[in-house]
């Protein structure tokens, strides 16, 4: 068990490193920099003149060699220092760390939610007889998947909360301002989530082993909701793990649209301005969040299956 | 959808409907400054204004664009107050100032009593330390490094008189004082480094007082109690009407309009050309006005070996059809330019007569210079194509459909013009590197010396202009105290901006906000930015 999660660090410090180092060149790859968009106002093409431009780029350390600028936020970021924002000043980290309850409570209840819908479905959707029923919950998912993100939730925003008047369109404050844009996050997932389950469910009810336990006695609803959902939860348990990932990807979209705060605005924001020490910022975040969920996932794996092993998931 | 029970409810809303616009076009039918109902002015309030996007960093010293510069206006006084309707400079802070001569000198005598919120007094020192805190942020003020160019000092020469002394004539500096840019803060902001005062510790002594920003969220202002020294212009004397102003950030254009309709909140900026007529006729009330300064127009690169023949220029100057584009593009809020100057920007001549729409005498010049139609339709010149480099930045959304209209316009009489588009950032990069032909924007400033900046070949020069006439009048404007003697030369330069079509002035760009019937009285100040002062709820 130590020697599995020693080799699995070492692979999560080597995804931070590689997440950190691309985002670093591609950042410098794009056409212009954060001074010269914080220069323009974000308005009119004021007139700045290029000595003004040289001196901020100075201020920031941008006039350095490529190089030495990567060593130099590469040291400071392994001692957790990310820089402050060009556009705003402040600390990088403090900006992620106030943002990150929000975003928290929105993907966190989004996941619960997804898991739900999107297993409720599946099990339904297999366990059905009625061929219409399942018909129709089994292509909801295909559905779920194909709808932008954006557009479900102007959609849920022009219906329940500008003609209904039921819920608020934005901002942060309570539950009623988080019921949307959860649901509007938690679709997608859920329909990934569905899809995978659903079909792994009906690989799973075509064993041998089902028709044993329906020989010996077990009623159908027992055989499927206890012998094969635990089986047929392993596919969609890993892609739990990737989609904690596209939940914090979704946030950008489902924040933006909802005028929320969190980390998904600031990535918006600091991604239009080109504010490199934020963004690196954002994506070392990211693939931690990333990394850690994908551990969780494999550290749940043998308790699912005891077939799996834990040093086996190292070997593999 | 079709569900019976709805109907009674749709009927409701389309009578609802009905009765609001009535009333709001039996307001307009009247006068837009009258309030339907008859309600009168009254304190008390709670505004909140959905901005189209993060406002960044509110200090008024440092901010450059709308979104920020709305909430930064209204926690800062100026020494001097710009009239929007005549340009005229009237007492804020300052109850009087003089000019000397040659422009370089201004001598500032401040009003007695006015205090910053944190009780300091706003004196001569006040002023002396915010100029020279300007200076100090150099590149950091985005505007106000430009306005004191040449800055030689301020003199406190006694509690209530400064005088602030420049290198070279500096004309638009009075114009300057009175602008959110050079508004003035209290000691205790003035003396933090610039990141420390974008989300906070701003202390002002203007009529609404920061109680919060959350970047991304909002910004939450209070009235000032006790402030009486309010602009010369404004005919409430006290403290604003509001209690409190909320500037949230909604940055979905559809969101934001919806939030207006469904009254979540009584105002909103950035209403973009193609949401106007849904507010118009869901019966709110859309307010707009022309931001001063250099309207959106092609600015030629001379040092480019097509551009840099005269009759090209006017030729382009004669196709692009201004109207077309408006009637097509944008709304009915907009105006086609008419002059190289915005139409609110003070010193502003109409020079339409110039910038008529002649497709026959366009390519009349064209065929005299040699272009002559080739079979593809362009025009050829000694085996070149009369094809032209357009560079653009996206800083207003319709600019894209804009320039492809104008590159339909131009084809049609033969010439092509390809599009590069940039991001801002970008933008000024791609204009310093040279390597194109017209460069697409526009820059809002009140006073004309934007002209210079644009134009003259002494500064920054992006067109690569060598017109000492030119160059002549525009050092003349800024060096010319007497308003009127300068207004001759600012009429002068335009015409000669246009007359060499070193500029080819297309639309004015506008701010357009969309109102409910409860807010009155939110009033556009000079440089079309927001002043809350006199602002009420019914």
């Amino acid at each position: 068990m130590t020697r599995y999660l020693t080799g699995r660090l070492l692979q999560a410090v080597l995804v931070l490193w590689a997440a950190f180092t691309l985002s670093f060149g591609v950042l410098y790859l794009l056409p212009g920099d954060p001074v010269s968009i914080m220069a323009a106002g974000g308005g009119d093409t004021n007139d700045i003149s290029p000595e003004q431009l040289a001196e901020l780029r100075k201020t920031y350390g941008l006039d350095k060699p490529v190089l030495e600028q990567y060593v130099s936020q590469l040291r400071h970021a392994l001692q957790g220092d990310f820089g402050i924002s060009v556009q705003s000043g402040e600390k990088v980290g403090h900006m992620i760390g106030t943002a990150l309850p929000d975003t928290l409570r929105l993907t966190s209840g989004a996941l619960l939610l997804a898991l739900v819908l999107g297993g409720a479905t599946a099990l339904l959707g297999t366990y059905t007889q009625w061929r219409w029923l399942r018909q129709v919950l089994l292509s909801l998912p295909a559905l779920g998947v194909s709808a932008p993100t954006f557009l479900v939730g102007l959609v849920l925003v022009q219906i329940v909360s500008f003609r209904w008047g039921l819920l608020p369109a934005v901002g942060n404050e309570g539950f009623d301002s988080l019921v949307l844009p959860m649901i509007t996050l938690a679709l997608p997932t859920g329909a990934v989530l569905a899809q995978v389950f659903a079909k792994s469910l009906r690989t799973t009810l075509s064993e041998p082993y089902v028709e044993t336990a329906l020989a010996k006695g077990a009623s159908r609803g027992r055989v499927h909701f206890r012998h094969a959902t635990r089986n047929a939860s392993i596919p969609p348990l890993t892609v739990v793990g990737m989609l904690v990932g596209n939940l914090l990807a979704g946030s950008v979209v489902v924040e933006t649209v909802f005028s929320r705060t969190g980390v998904g605005r600031i990535t918006a924001t600091a991604v239009a301005s080109q504010d490199i020490p934020v963004v690196q910022g954002l994506v070392v975040f990211g693939a931690l969040v990333f990394v850690l969920a994908n551990l969780a996932v494999d550290l749940v794996y043998p308790l699912l299956d005891p077939r799996i092993t834990t040093s086996a998931a190292v070997a593999r | 959808m079709s569900d019976p029970r709805r109907r009674p409810r749709r009927v409701l809303t389309s009578l609802t409907a009905v009765t609001v616009l009535s009333l709001a076009a039996g307001a307009c039918s009247s006068s837009s400054a009258d309030s339907p109902g008859g309600s009168t002015p009254h304190s008390g309030g709670h505004l909140t204004f959905a901005l189209a996007s993060d406002p960044i960093c509110i200090d008024p010293q440092q901010a450059g664009n709308n979104d920020a510069l709305y909430p930064a206006r209204q926690l800062v006084d100026s020494l001097t107050d710009q009239d929007p309707r005549t340009g005229r400079i009237v007492p804020w802070l300052a109850k009087s100032w003089k000019v000397s001569k040659d422009a370089t000198t201004f001598t500032f005598t401040l009003r007695e009593g006015a205090t910053f919120s944190d009780g300091t007094p706003v004196n001569a020192r006040a002023v002396k330390d915010n100029f020279d805190g300007i200076v100090k942020l150099g590149a950091k003020a985005v505007l106000g490094s430009g306005y004191l160019a040449g800055y030689k000092g301020t003199t406190v020469v006694d509690e209530h008189t400064a005088e602030v002394a420049f290198a070279a004539p500096n004309a638009q500096f009075l114009q300057a004082t009175s602008t959110f840019t050079l508004g003035l803060l209290a000691a205790s902001t003035v003396k933090l480094p610039a990141e420390k005062r974008c989300t906070d510790n701003l202390v002002g002594s203007g009529p609404f007082t920061l109680v919060d920003y959350t970047p991304n969220k909002s910004v939450e202002e209070r009235r000032r109690a006790g402030y009486t020294w309010g602009s010369s212009l404004w005919s409430r004397k006290g403290p604003a009407y509001l209690d409190k102003l909320t500037f949230k950030v909604i940055p979905e254009s559809g969101v934001r309009t919806g939030s207006l309709q469904s009254g979540q909140v009584d105002a909103i900026g950035g209403v973009a050309p193609q949401d106007e007529p849904g507010l118009k006729s869901a019966g709110f009330s859309l307010q707009s006005r022309a931001n001063p300064g250099l309207p959106f127009a092609l600015t030629a690169n001379v040092a480019r070996p097509i551009t840099k023949d005269l009759r090209v220029r006017r030729a382009i100057q004669k196709i692009i059809d201004r109207q077309e584009i408006v009637d097509t593009v944008l709304s009915g809020s907009y105006e086609p330019a008419t002059s190289s100057l915005a139409s609110t920007t003070s010193g502003y001549k109409d020079l339409s007569a110039q910038l008529g729409h002649d497709v026959a005498g366009a390519e009349k010049l064209l065929d005299a210079a040699g272009w002559r139609t080739g079979s593809d339709g362009i025009r050829t010149k000694d085996g070149r194509k009369l094809s032209l480099k357009v560079i653009w930045g996206a800083n207003f959304g319709p600019n894209q459909t804009a320039l492809e209209l104008i590159q339909q316009q131009l084809k049609k009489s033969g010439i092509r013009i390809t599009l590069q588009s940039a991001t801002i950032g970008d933008f000024i990069a791609l204009r310093q590197k040279g390597d194109y032909d017209f460069s697409w924007g526009n820059t809002t400033r009140v006073d004309p010396d934007i002209l210079r900046t644009g134009f003259s070949g002494k500064l920054l020069n992006f067109g690569h202009l060598a017109d000492r006439e030119l160059d002549g009048v525009l050092d003349e404007q800024a060096s010319e105290s007497d308003p009127a003697a300068r207004a001759a030369h600012v009429a002068r330069a335009q015409k000669l901006v246009l007359d060499k079509a070193y500029q080819i002035p297309v639309f004015e760009l506008t701010t357009v906000l969309g109102l409910s019937g409860k807010v009155h009285d939110l009033d556009f100040e000079a440089s079309s930015r927001l002043q809350f002062h006199e602002t009420w709820l019914s």
